[in-house]
């Protein structure tokens, strides 16, 4: 098995950690894993993005033109990064902010109401595990411990007591991710 | 392979084994993309967890001054930069070469020339694979292609140093320095204690002792004979290199009709081209270089006498390939494909190159 | 005759008046006759003989007259490129905070190509000793304007003289690193008299007593002649060197126990 996932959105929208706690959550369950954010002036403020690998045999490539999965969290990265699923791949995005919807025919795309929940629960700051959770409902290929065990990994000691909102926020994920056209 | 599982940074990777390699000293200035070296060594606290020195200097010039002067001791010192500071430290790596000291030198390469990019490159090759600064000299050139190797190969890189009395650079980019990977972190090595360099490194600047002559820590011979003489000394041992640490991998390369010569990034890249092509029943192979000086020549020779093409990947204009042409047979044709100014080939671009080069030319 | 003695007489240890140094070599020196250079060298390495320091010294030969300086000193030497003398000693002595740790350099190498070298070292207070060799021009090479050269001086490359429209002022580099918090001890010495060498030998040795202390920098400027470069006898030199470098480089301590004791 080998996942190939783009992660895109604004700077602080918690696209880079998205990444980082996913790749842990595959160490966690002894995959191989990378992890490739696009880095330079595009980092302060602009677009952010990261490819995320999970798979059971050695990487090749870090970096990548073509997805099976891109989670898409604003419109600049949906014009840029909805052409690069590859067919019979997933497009799952946050409509929030969103002008233009996917129109793709051919591949699987959900949407996740991920910032209005946010808003919703009171915690914007998970507004990215609330899209982890829909994209984990999708394509179960990580299990919920494991995220768990990649948390605990990925977060600062002083942060651990934030886990079970996490966690929670991940489940109400699963729970709102909506179907938009499956192939 | 060592036991403690991480998620890190190439450029994290690398901080960690210099610690863990037991270095005395690292001396930079920061310099996009590989400033987290600095940081993570600042932040890690290396003078309470081994006595390791770390400091930041007032220019690439001054850091690999410091090198010089912590090398003449016998210590394991090391810088990090990028390109353009790269080019700053030319003459103090040729001070260093001339003087035959160890160090480790880390180049995260960037797109050029002048301040070029910030992101990815591979054309400071021609630059430290074939000295670099002024005289006659090599640098023994290491090209890491994933966040292990960017941990790995510290340790080794300083056991050639000191093994050869010669710098050593590791030549990466931001991609590899900025992409993280699964880690195995290996122990703790101690630092050498001033009496073991003593016994160990005769010739370290460590103060006169009554029962030995002054040590001499220099470049300088105004006598030309002599300076020949030092230089067929430096000439012989870069030989010596030449002929024992020559290292490389080779991916399908017993099947394969087309050959992809490629380091660092680029083997990546290169990597998925080649599953890609197999798939569409390209048998592509890969060579990776990962010793760039010395440069695998003779495997290269034998590959080149049963392939149908060679291709080399880079990201700059075609720098490798030339090494590559030197050696490989004649009667194959050998070409490049790179990309330059920050920009990454891509591994579809790669196979179509192969496909319009060696399948439908 | 009871008041000459015989040449086997004079090798008789209780004749002696004078002995060399072990710490420095045999080898002849190859500065020209009545240059500074010599003598300063062999202050500083008096010094560090009768501080008993030898095996815990390492010195670093500058780009200039004095790149052979690890030909007359006997001490661990190590040979910088031209500029980076204080980068390598930063290093050396961080490595080894123990030891004793000197730069000798010129004009040209400290004050014009190894500004930034010299004020970042200084002011990092790092804890080793600056002699500064301060001589007005680019012996070596063949008598240059150097940062330090007059106005009005007369060099190769400043043929009609100094003249500070185009060719900036005369820089003053031992009261600049004076003003630095990281400067411990600061001082203008000469070596032209048997007694001006006398203080000069007594502030190399508070320098390299007070890096025992790990205090900061301490830094020694010698302004010394150079009679080939101004095409002047040694005698002339000397007299030239007090008449004209003394009054815009004025001799004694400029900064002492980290405090200035100088306007500057």
């Amino acid at each position: 098995m080998t996942e190939e996932i783009i992660i895109a959105g604004f700077g602080g929208q918690g696209v880079l950690s998205m990444g980082k706690i996913l790749a842990y959550s595959g160490i966690m369950q002894d995959q191989e894993v990378s992890w490739m954010p696009s880095y330079g002036p595009e980092m302060r403020g602009g677009t952010a993005n990261v490819t995320v690998i999970l798979s059971d045999d050695r990487i090749s490539s870090p970096i990548l033109t073509h997805f099976d999965t891109a989670i898409i969290l604003n419109q600049q990265s949906m014009d840029k990064f909805e052409k690069s699923v590859k067919p019979g791949g997933l497009l799952i995005y946050d409509p929030n902010g969103i002008t233009r919807h996917p129109e793709r025919k051919d591949i699987n795309i959900y949407k996740v109401e991920a910032s209005k929940e946010a808003a919703a629960m009171g915690f914007r700051k998970i507004f990215n595990m609330i899209v982890l959770g829909g994209y984990l409902k999708v394509k179960p290929l990580v299990k919920m411990e494991n995220v768990i065990k990649g948390l605990k990994k990925s977060l600062p000691e002083r942060y651990h007591h934030l886990i079970p909102d996490n966690e929670k926020a991940i489940t109400r994920g699963m729970e709102i991710v909506e179907a938009v056209h499956t192939v | 392979m060592g036991k403690e599982l991480r998620l890190m940074k190439g450029n994290e990777a690398f901080a960690e084994a210099v610690i863990r390699a037991g270095a005395d000293g690292y001396f930079g200035y920061p310099i996009t993309p590989q400033s987290e070296v600095m940081e993570y060594l600042m932040a890690e606290k290396p003078h309470e967890r081994t006595g390791m020195v770390v400091l930041q200097a007032e220019s690439e010039v001054a850091s690999i001054n410091m090198l010089y002067g912590g090398a003449a001791c016998g210590k394991k010192v090391l810088t990090s930069s990028s390109s353009p500071g790269i080019s700053l430290m030319q003459e103090g790596i040729s001070y260093l070469a001339g003087s035959e000291l160890p160090c480790l030198i880390m180049d995260a390469m960037r797109g050029g020339p002048g301040l070029g990019t910030i992101q990815p490159g591979q054309a400071d090759y021609f630059q430290l694979t074939k000295g670099g600064g002024h005289g006659d000299y090599n640098l023994i050139v290491i090209a890491p292609s994933s966040v292990q190797e960017m941990y790995d190969y510290v340790e080794i890189s300083f056991d050639l140093a000191f093994k050869y009395r010669n710098p050593v650079v590791v030549l990466t980019d931001g991609a590899i320095g900025q992409m993280m990977e699964k880690v195995y972190i290996g122990d703790q090595k101690p630092r050498l204690t001033e009496e073991e360099i003593r016994e160990k490194y005769p010739w370290a600047t460590l103060g006169k002792t009554p029962d030995r002559e002054r040590n001499i820590i220099t470049s300088l011979d105004l006598d030309p004979y002599r300076q020949e003489r030092h230089n067929l000394h430096l000439q012989k041992k870069f030989k010596e290199i030449e002929e024992n640490e020559v290292r490389y991998e080779e991916l399908n390369c017993e099947d394969a009709d087309f050959i992809i010569v490629a380091y660092g990034t680029s083997a990546r890249i290169s990597q998925k081209a080649m599953d890609i092509g197999r798939e569409k029943g390209l048998k592509i192979g890969i060579f990776r270089p990962i010793t760039l000086w010395p440069f695998p020549k003779k495997e290269i020779r034998a590959l080149s006498e049963k392939v149908k093409g060679i291709l080399t990947v880079e990201m700059s204009a075609g720098q490798m390939v030339e090494d590559v042409r030197l050696h490989a047979s004649e009667k194959i044709p050998v070409e490049h494909y790179g990309r330059m100014g920050g920009v990454i080939p891509t591994p579809n671009e790669i196979v179509e190159v192969i496909e319009n080069l060696f399948v439908k030319g | 005759m009871s008041d000459t003695i015989t040449k086997e007489q004079i090798f008789k240890p209780e004749n002696i008046v004078y002995k060399k140094t072990d710490l420095m070599t045999d080898n002849v020196l190859s500065y020209c006759p009545g240059c500074g250079h010599g003598t300063t060298h062999r202050i500083l390495m008096e010094v560090i003989d009768e501080m008993g320091l030898q095996s815990e010294t390492i010195g670093i030969a500058p780009v200039g007259c004095s790149v052979l300086a690890y030909d007359f000193m006997n001490v661990d030497m190590q040979q910088a490129a031209h500029g980076r003398a204080p980068a390598l000693a930063t290093a050396i002595k961080r490595l080894l905070p123990n030891k004793t740790v000197f730069s000798y350099q010129g004009d040209g190498d400290l004050a014009a190509i190894g500004t930034a070298e010299t004020i970042h070292a200084c002011n990092r207070g790092e804890n080793f000793t600056t002699i500064f060799i301060n001589n007005g021009i680019y012996g070596m090479t063949g008598g240059q304007m150097a940062p330090t050269t007059l106005e009005g001086m007369k060099s190769s490359t400043s043929p009609y003289g100094r003249e500070w429209h185009a060719m900036g002022h005369p820089l003053k580099m031992t009261e600049l690193v004076a003003r630095l918090p990281g400067t411990y001890y600061v001082t203008r010495q000469a070596v032209h008299t048997p007694a001006a060498v006398r203080k000069a030998k007594k502030a190399i040795r508070k320098a390299i007593e007070l890096q025992q202390q790990k205090v900061g920098m301490t830094f020694v400027e010698v302004v010394s002649n150079c009679n080939s470069g101004w095409k002047m006898t040694p005698v002339n030199a000397n007299k030239w060197m007090v008449e004209n470098m003394f009054p815009f480089y004025p001799l004694g301590d400029i900064k002492v126990d980290g405090k200035l004791v100088k306007e500057v």
